[in-house]
Formats: structure tokens, sequence, C-alpha cells
């Protein structure tokens, strides 16, 4: 799909707007449908249609799998960590009404964190899983 | 009026595809076919005002798992599924048997929306009472998840991520290439 002129210019214009969708879903899953996992989900498939238009090598230079291993295990460690955070603090695993003084705004940290840990990890394990694919159909 | 107007469409669409599923013998059509099959679901999720699943449905069902499907077919050489030799008389029976009694066991469901089931009446109205003085945030289900069931999700990030090692592990061998390669040399 290397040198089709449509596709090329189309991805490149969509993959900003794919992208700052996948934040909207992330950081308005408060108050509309959405959160981590569906923004981590649309975050991914934005860089995957990249990938299969211009070729894995140009995604690979972003991205190489090292760090995607790295920010899949972020992800896992943002989200205990925060549960961590809160048994040092004196309240109950994920309790994150002690993250601040007042117990709303504890929770509004805390639900956005973990958000924030479970959209890492999601897309970067999809993008692994997509890697792993693709890599063993260039090569093998 | 309207809903049950589109309900039918859909679900009409939704057996049309299913069969189509079933017929069809060429395997990339048939995941473009269950591309469009988690489209219509996710269709019939919004029309049952389950925004969220609906949204997860679009996104994984007809997104990323048609994405990862069609790296598998990718990857095997027949494209064409080959074409069964004998009836399967048995496995009809057997599926005709169990889908008569997952019909009949609908009739113990209560209906859609029914006030006074189970589901409505154990925790639910707590969470709608209470997740905005509780948690501040507006979306329940963003509620429930993050916040009174943190831990359960918590358990479902540890799972994806598992997923991810997985596949690593299995088929991402990148590693041992490139030992392989050092080996040749």
């Amino acid at each position: 799909m290397k040198h089709n002129l449509v596709l090329r210019f189309i991805t490149k214009y969509l993959f900003p707007v794919i992208a700052l969708f996948a934040l909207y879903v992330q950081f308005h899953g408060d108050y509309g449908p959405g959160g981590g996992f569906q923004a981590g989900v649309i975050l991914s498939v934005a860089f995957i249609l990249y990938a299969m238009v211009f070729g894995m090598e140009t995604i690979e230079q972003v991205l190489p799998l090292r760090v995607l291993r790295i920010l899949a295990s972020t992800g896992v460690l943002i989200y205990s960590g925060t549960g961590i955070i809160t048994l040092l603090m004196g309240g109950n695993f994920l309790d994150y009404d002690i993250l601040s003084l007042r117990p709303i705004q504890g929770q509004h940290i805390g639900i956005m964190v973990i958000e924030l840990g479970v959209g890492i990890t999601v897309s970067a394990v999809m993008l692994i899983i997509f890697y792993a694919f693709s890599d063993r159909r260039n090569h093998d | 009026m309207l809903d049950t107007f589109i309900d039918i469409t859909l679900l009409a669409f939704l057996t049309t595809t299913a069969i189509a599923i079933i017929k069809v013998r060429n395997l990339f059509v048939v995941i473009m076919l269950f591309s469009i099959f988690s489209l219509h679901s996710a269709g019939l999720f919004v029309v049952m005002d389950a925004a969220d699943v609906a949204f997860t449905e679009a996104a994984v069902g007809a997104g990323i798992s048609t994405v990862l499907m069609l790296a598998t077919l990718a990857l095997t050489k027949d494209h064409d599924e080959k074409r069964p030799t004998h009836h399967a008389r048995l496995p009809l029976l057997v599926v005709l048997i169990t889908g008569a009694a997952l019909v009949y066991g609908t009739y113990d469901i209560p209906s859609f929306g029914d006030p006074h089931s189970p589901a409505q009446e154990h925790v639910k109205p707590y969470y709608i009472e209470h997740s905005m003085e509780d948690t501040g945030v507006a979306n329940t289900v963003t509620a429930v998840l993050a916040s009174y069931r943190g831990y359960d999700t918590l358990g479902e990030v540890t799972v994806i991520f598992t997923a991810g090692i997985g596949v690593m592990l299995l088929i991402g061998g990148r590693l041992t290439r490139k030992r392989n390669k050092e080996d040749d040399r």
C-alpha cells in the first residue's frame, strides 16, 4: 500500500485526528462514555493504520518494541502504584479519598491516574500484539 | 416505535451477517463479515443505552480484532476454508437441542429494563444515588469501574498485560532471531 497516494494522504491527516480523539476519550471518560481502555485501543489503532500504509519500519523508528515493553509495564505500575501510595498514606488499597484533603478531589486524581495507567498499558499491549504478528510475516 | 424499528433492522442485519459468515468460504470475506457483525452489535448496544459497551465493541470487536485476524490470515497460505466432505448430522442435532434449551431459558430472564430484576435491586440503586457525591464523576460507569470496583479493573489491566507478554513469548521471537543471525555468522 506504500504507493497509493490517496491512502497515504488520508492516513497522514487522519493520524492526528485519531490520536486526539483517543486523548479526548481518555480524559473525558469522567463525563462521557469511554475511559482508559477505549482510549488505549483507539490510540493503538492510529499507529496500526499508519504502519499498514507506510510500513512497519516507520512506526518502529518512533516506537521500538523495547519502548513498548517498558510502556506496557509502566501502565500496570502506575495503577498498582496508586494502590500502594494510598496504602502508605494510611488508607485502604486504591482508596482515593486519602490522596487529597478533599475526598472528591482525591477521587478525581485517583481515577485520572489509574485511567492513564490503563490507557498506557492497553495501547502498548495492542501494539505489541500487532508487532508480533506483522513482524513474523516480514521475516519468516 | 422507532426503537422497535431500529431493533428489528439491526437484528435482521445481524442474522443476515451470521448466515453469510456460515455460507462464505473465503476467509478474508469472513473476517470482514465478523467486523460488520461487531459493528451491528455495537449499534444494538447503543440502542440499549449501553454507550460504554458499544464503544468497546466498536473499537475492539470491529477495529483491533479485525486487524489482528487479517494479520493472522496473512501468515497462512490457504485463504479458502476447505469444503466439509460429510454432512454433520449429529453436531446439528446437538446444536439444535442446545439452542432450544437456551431459547427456553430466556423465558426465565427478566424482561429488558425490568426495575425489579435482581441486577437492578442489588447495589445498582446505591451507585446511581451516591456515585456523584462519593466520587464526583458524572459517568456512573466510570465511577464503578475506576473507583468502586478499582480492584477488578486492576485485575483486568493485569490480564491484558499478561496477554501481551504471552504473545511476545509465543510469536514475538525477535530476540531469538537476532541470536540466530549472530549464530549464522
